[in-house]
């Protein structure tokens, strides 16, 4: 940190105002013709880097069938009990699946311990933060809602493969 | 001319002026809004209207349809009195400050002034001074502590900041050897304009003016950290949106003094040895007048989004110690000019 200067060693230009006035008035007009940092949100949208936690998605595969094996570990996991995961059993190799996930998004915390905890890479954080309701019962996410393709998850699975 | 000549033709100036005087307000308050998001990497309004041109319109009728609070303090009729008087002293002063010289419409000699008086900056001064009153006023009448002191604050700081002011203007009076603005003008034909002849007094008639205008420096009277609004804490609806226009009036008249009495009010140098017609150089002098304008507002914006805001005895030190000195040594400066070069 600079210094502290006391009123008596300031010296005459100084003391007098007008040069420092000037020098902050010549910083502000440069900072006029710089460019502008404001997103226009509507029109403009922030595409958010690879490590945004957005709201919570379950990887559907190019078969149309979700990843999760409905161990429940997520439900388990979750600081905010807003997870609720029902198994049930399918004809399918992984033998179980989630009859009815559902996740609360007026309860998600956005903390990211569901993707941490689980072993199939099934649930991710994703890059959406748009998230409007106006009632409590559409606030509560089904599968219908939660179900992303693979493909679009890329990124963010790349950046999980690297760094979790 | 007749009377009724003379009274139809005040009459559209006036009209003029006011309707003007109303729109350059509106557009004072976007463009303050403007500089101050530039300053700030920002865009700045940009959603009513093109490029958000109807914004201020927008803020004003969201002022009107608030609801009109009086506390249960206040001293009713004062309270109400207040920001008319605010208004009418900014409104008020319009009417001295000359927008260019004469011109030929119709047959009629025309000049672009509304009132030519013989003692326009008189008149100014005085008017200037009433302004005290409609804040100290609303200070005192709202039964707030925030109020009174920013009142109070109010006229100490524009009594002190006036005296340096008139000694400024005396210095360009005494090059003038005239009270009349018009005459102020002409006398700075030319390069002969008062900013180059005495610089100091162009100092410290611009801070002066600042602080009699209540802008940054100088707001005091509403600093907003120590006084949540001021004098104008206790207002809202359309007596607040008074006071709101008033200050930004006051700027407006700032600057038109400014430019009449130290930049050559519509003089552009030497625009006559050109050979331009005479309604060209007419319309040219006048914009050169609205440019300047438009220039100094920008000054007061500028300074305000730089500068911050004078401690209170820093202000009485810089108001008492420096700048009515200075301004004294304007005068005998001036003196000196006049003595050495029979200007």
């Amino acid at each position: 940190m600079a210094e502290k200067k006391r009123k008596k060693d300031l010296n005459f230009f100084e003391r007098i105002y007008v040069v420092e006035i000037v020098k902050g008035m010549i910083l502000t007009f440069k900072n006029m013709l710089r460019p502008k940092v404001t997103m226009e949100y509507p029109e403009v949208k922030f595409d958010p880097p690879a490590s945004y936690r957005g709201r919570p998605v379950l990887v559907q595969e190019n078969n149309g069938v979700e990843r999760c094996v409905a161990c429940g570990l997520c439900s388990r996991v979750c600081p905010a009990l807003a997870i609720e995961v029902q198994a049930a059993e399918t004809e399918l190799e992984k033998e179980r699946y989630p009859q009815k996930f559902e996740i609360n998004m007026l309860r998600c915390i956005f903390c990211g311990f569901c993707e941490e905890v689980c072993p199939e890479e099934a649930i991710v954080m994703s890059k959406d933060y748009e998230l409007v309701f106006t009632n409590r019962d559409d606030a509560i996410y089904g599968k219908d809602k939660l179900l992303i393709p693979v493909d679009k998850l890329k990124d963010r699975l790349e950046f999980l493969r690297n760094f979790k | 001319m007749s009377i009724w000549e003379i009274l139809i033709i005040t009459l559209i100036k006036i009209l003029v002026i006011v309707a003007i005087m109303f729109l350059t307000v509106a557009y004072l308050v976007y463009f303050e809004r403007k500089v101050s998001a530039w300053v700030q990497n920002r865009l700045g309004p940009n959603r009513v209207g093109y490029r958000g041109l109807l914004q201020p319109f927008a803020d004003v009728f969201k002022l009107l349809v608030k609801e009109d609070i009086v506390p249960d303090a206040a001293n009713k009729p004062l309270h109400t009195l207040a920001p008319f008087i605010a208004l009418f002293v900014a409104f008020a002063t319009y009417a001295v400050i000359p927008f260019g010289p004469s011109v030929n419409i119709f047959g009629y000699d025309i000049k672009l002034v509304v009132a030519d008086v013989n003692i326009g900056i008189l008149y100014v001064l005085a008017l200037t001074s009433l302004g005290v009153y409609g804040i100290t006023f609303a200070g005192w009448s709202s039964g707030s502590k925030y109020s009174l002191l920013g009142g109070v604050r109010s006229s100490a700081q524009m009594i002190s900041y006036e005296v340096s002011m008139g000694f400024s203007i005396a210095g360009v009076l005494l090059l003038a050897e005239s009270l009349r603005p018009i005459d102020i003008v002409n006398a700075q034909y030319g390069w002969m304009w008062n900013i180059v002849l005495q610089p100091i007094g162009f100092i410290t008639f611009v801070v002066s003016a600042f602080a009699e205008t209540n802008r940054l420096p100088f707001d005091l009277p509403e600093a907003e950290p120590e006084l949540v609004g001021g004098y104008h804490t206790e207002y809202s609806s359309f007596k607040f949106a008074g006071f709101f226009l008033a200050e930004y009036a006051n700027m407006i008249i700032a600057s038109c003094m400014i430019v009449t009495l130290y930049l050559g009010g519509w003089q552009i140098p030497y625009i006559d040895k050109v050979g331009l017609s005479e309604t060209l150089t007419v319309i040219l002098q006048v914009g050169a007048f609205i440019f300047k304008t438009i220039f100094m507002l920008f000054m007061f914006l500028w300074v305000r989004w730089s500068i911050p805001r004078f401690r209170y005895d820093q202000l009485m030190n810089i108001g008492w110690k420096v700048m009515f000195p200075l301004s004294l040594l304007n005068i005998v400066w001036v003196a000196v000019l006049i003595m050495i070069f029979n200007l």
